[in-house]
């Protein structure tokens, strides 16, 4: 009975004259999970970026929920509202406390009264473990617990999918495994989410679906058994021999 | 502590030469009847200096921001618009703009039908308050592009729309960056008012000139004149200080 939740065909995407993405065809059911993996510079940011539109794509289409994404401002505000998105970089709002990062959104985007935002918001902060830090500013919480805020965040906005862009690059090592800790328990709880990253045993343990990008093409995808037990294209296999040597 | 010494110059200067017959302190000497008067003539003029300032500083610091954000859009024509209001208006000098403003304006007010006269007040309000946009402008929008690019997207993953995300994620970061040029900026606006006195406001500069005219005394009535823009400028000076030390208290995190 499998739904499809994000389907990408034959998108294409120029900066300039450089070809980011070429002919990307991919489709993700609701409640999979798929995991993109490559070389920086690969394009697969870009391919979650699209999905949100904070890229547009010049060819192809992109449906969400069976939505197209177009240049209407209507369709890019319906497709926000089931997509969330966490960033590399976390961007939480400096100036802003971890609970009012979480219910700005709720409050200002959906309506709610600051209450019922305040009472989702805790809810989910005791999700990703940390409902005590609730009165800190962001800039007062380690890179781990920044990163747990941005996906309560999202959370926040009871999405239908969730995107991650290198969610654990821009962490210190001994905080990595506490986010994916949290992103595996959302993975275990049947939320739909594509995930860019480079984390390989993360990858093992949820992925549905293997995405592996080179050069603005899906060089390779499939179920990771497959994909990491006998990659079939030489750039896969390369690739999962230079990041899984150590 | 420095400043005080600055400010009690001229009484130091008035008591040591006031019997010395070349000075001509005696026109500002609080201590006669006269003096007294014309002092009191002088500074009367604040109120008008500090009003001009005051309106022409607030239209300025909103028109500022309605002019410059056309000049952070992704749309060219957008951006071109933000250049030509900034450009132009950058190259036209305060005193021709004045005249512009208060003698020409009406007259395109009459041809179109309308019945607006511009007085001495708002017409120096205007003038400043255009002038001074065109700067304002530019300070509004290095401080917002000086806010990364990610805040805006997260704000937009998050389902706000352009002006939720000024209004709550951008502009309250980009304050504290905006807020000691805009300072400069009113600093400007206070001594370019002293234009005003061109098309007949009576504010701090005009009177002085109507009691050189009938005294004078050039030297000590233009040295009171200069300390009481010194004083109106120290002052907001300590007040912006005072308002950047409560901001950031309250951004440190």
């Amino acid at each position: 009975m499998a739904q499809t939740a994000i389907e990408l065909v034959g998108v294409n995407k120029w900066y300039g004259t450089f070809h980011v993405l070429k002919d990307i065809d991919l489709s993700i059911q609701t409640g999979e999970k798929v995991v993109i993996c490559g070389p920086s510079g690969s394009g697969k940011s870009t391919v979650v970026r699209c999905i949100n539109r904070l890229e547009e794509h010049q060819k192809g289409t992109i449906r969400v929920d069976g939505v197209e994404l177009t240049n209407d401002p209507k369709s890019v505000a319906t497709i926000r509202s089931e997509v969330g998105m966490v960033f590399q970089q976390f961007n939480l709002f400096p100036h802003l406390s971890v609970l009012e990062n979480l219910t700005l959104g709720p409050i200002k985007a959906r309506g709610l009264s600051r209450s019922e935002a305040e009472q989702k918001a805790m809810h989910y902060l005791e999700r990703v473990h940390i409902p005590d830090q609730a009165k800190k500013r962001p800039g007062q919480l380690s890179g781990g617990q920044q990163q747990r805020v941005a996906i309560a965040r999202s959370l926040c906005m009871e999405p239908k999918v969730l995107l991650f862009d290198e969610p654990t690059s821009a962490l210190d090592p001994e905080m990595i495994s506490e986010v994916l800790d949290v992103m595996v328990e959302l993975a275990d709880e049947g939320m739909t989410m594509v995930v860019v990253t480079h984390e390989m045993g993360f990858a093992r343990k949820v992925a549905d679906n293997m995405v592996f990008m080179d050069a603005g093409e899906i060089v390779e995808q499939g179920p990771p058994e497959e994909f990491f037990g006998s990659p079939r294209s030489p750039r896969c296999q390369k690739f999962l021999s230079q990041i899984l040597q150590h | 502590m420095k400043k005080w010494i600055f400010l009690t110059l001229p009484l130091v200067l008035l008591a040591g030469c006031s019997s010395s017959s070349t000075w001509g302190w005696y026109v500002i000497n609080p201590m006669t009847d006269t003096g007294w008067i014309n002092i009191k003539f002088l500074i009367s003029g604040m109120g008008d200096t500090i009003a001009i300032s005051l309106i022409a500083a607030l239209i300025s610091i909103l028109l500022g921001l309605v002019v410059a954000l056309p000049g952070l859009s992704n749309k060219r024509g957008w951006r071109w618009v933000n250049r030509i209001y900034v450009e132009f208006i950058r190259s036209i000098p305060l005193l021709p703009m004045l005249f512009w403003v208060f003698y020409g304006l009406p007259i395109i007010f009459r041809e179109m039908g309308l019945n607006i006269p511009i007085d001495p007040f708002w017409g120096a309000i205007i003038t400043l308050a255009l002038s001074d946009s065109a700067f304002t402008a530019e300070i509004y929008r290095a401080g917002i592009q000086s806010i990364a690019k990610g805040q805006t997207e997260a704000a937009q993953t998050i389902g706000l729309n352009y002006i939720q995300t000024m209004r709550y994620v951008i502009l309250p970061q980009a304050i504290r960056r905006i807020l000691p040029p805009l300072a400069n900026q009113f600093i400007y606006i206070v001594k370019m008012s002293a234009f005003a006195s061109v098309i007949g406001m009576q504010e701090l500069t005009r009177r002085a000139n109507e009691l050189v005219v009938t005294e004078y005394r050039p030297l000590e009535i233009y040295t009171l004149l200069i300390f009481e823009y010194l004083v109106l400028v120290l002052i907001i000076s300590a007040g912006v200080r005072w308002l950047e030390r409560r901001m950031g208290a309250d951004e440190r995190s």
